[in-house]
């Protein structure tokens, strides 16, 4: 087996268990649109088309009660901002890689396989470490094609009341448990959480999960800069 | 018809957000201060659609009494500092919420 495909079974290793949760989460989407008056194609060509969960949530959301294109465009600008960030950490690992490889891990660059990959970027020196990402990315697609695809089926037939919609911030929460063991991470934790939920009525354009994260950053970039000048 | 174009404009403002720093920062641009920083992204990033999620309503207000999200997030906290396990932390919470709504 060659290295290239080792490291890509990898990243698909790591990120399996962060599939659990995207099932329901892609099922909700499929039969949420069928709910709202969406075809089966509109709604495959979102999942592959846009190939994001909370863009194509809020996509939902925002059409079906009838806002403006410019709305719609720039919520769903907003809600994807953390990508920039995202991107910001990876580059640094992939920057030697030639544009059609950034281009084809930009389309795959979901939650998901940033939270495994980053860790493993970070730790591994191997001129082919971009396939875990690569691996990860085609897993997170993959699942959510198919789910999509079942939720579309489904249609109603699930239940609003199961709450499957909580098993989206638990994924999210069951990635954060290595840093509420730091001090400088729980502040950054509660920083942004308590900005985003207060911020979520006020600030327009769903613009809360940047302007939060944004926070958070800053706290953070004061906090590690009266750190490092305490241990000087 | 229009929709198709939405979604396609929606598409590729989602691409671009991804491929833009990816394609134009360097490896030059980083140092251990810059890293330093940017390893406390996923800790600014998931609160914010974490914390939503729990303690705001489907109309998005904000509800504290009467909200099992809260506990069964709590519990699922508590169980991820315990193990450090990715699936034990995301099954706790849903088994204690579902256990909040269906049973107590």
């Amino acid at each position: 087996m060659n290295n290239k495909f080792k490291i890509f079974l990898k990243g698909i290793k790591d990120v399996s268990p962060l599939m659990i949760p995207v099932v329901p989460f892609g099922i909700i989407f499929g039969v949420l649109a069928i709910e709202l008056g969406f075809n089966g194609y509109i709604t495959m060509g979102m999942s592959i088309i846009i190939f994001g969960g909370a863009s194509q949530i809020i996509f939902l959301q925002l059409f079906s009660a009838g806002a403006s294109s410019l709305i719609i465009l720039s919520s769903v600008g907003a809600v994807n901002s953390r990508h920039l960030l995202y991107g910001a950490v990876l580059s640094e690992h992939l920057s030697d890689l030639k544009l059609s490889w950034k281009i084809i891990i930009s389309y795959f660059l979901v939650d998901q396989a940033f939270a495994v990959s980053n860790s493993y970027l970070k730790n591994n020196n191997d001129k082919n470490k971009h396939f875990h990402l690569f691996g990860a990315g085609v897993t997170c697609w993959t699942i959510w094609q198919i789910t999509t695809f079942i939720g579309i089926i489904l249609g109603s037939v699930i239940p609003d009341k199961l709450g499957l919609t909580f098993a989206i911030p638990l994924t999210f929460l069951a990635l954060l448990v290595n840093d509420f063991r730091k001090l400088v991470n729980v502040i950054v934790i509660l920083v942004s959480g308590t900005i985003a939920t207060l911020g979520y009525q006020i600030i327009p354009f769903k613009a809360y999960v940047i302007v939060a994260s944004l926070s958070g950053l800053i706290v953070a970039f004061i906090l590690t800069k009266l750190m490092n000048k305490k241990n000087d | 018809m229009t929709s198709w174009f939405l979604i396609i404009y929606c598409g590729l403002i989602t691409f671009f957000t991804r491929f833009s720093m990816i394609a134009l920062l360097k490896k030059e641009m980083f140092n251990d201060r810059v890293r330093e920083v940017l390893s406390y992204v996923p800790s600014a990033i998931f609160p914010a659609i974490i914390f939503p999620a729990i303690f705001l309503d489907n109309a998005g207000s904000i509800q504290i009494e009467d909200n099992p999200k809260i506990l069964a997030a709590f519990v699922a906290t508590i169980v991820g500092i315990l193990t450090r396990n990715i699936i034990a932390t995301i099954f706790s919470g849903l088994a204690s919420y579902w256990f909040l709504i269906f049973v107590v």
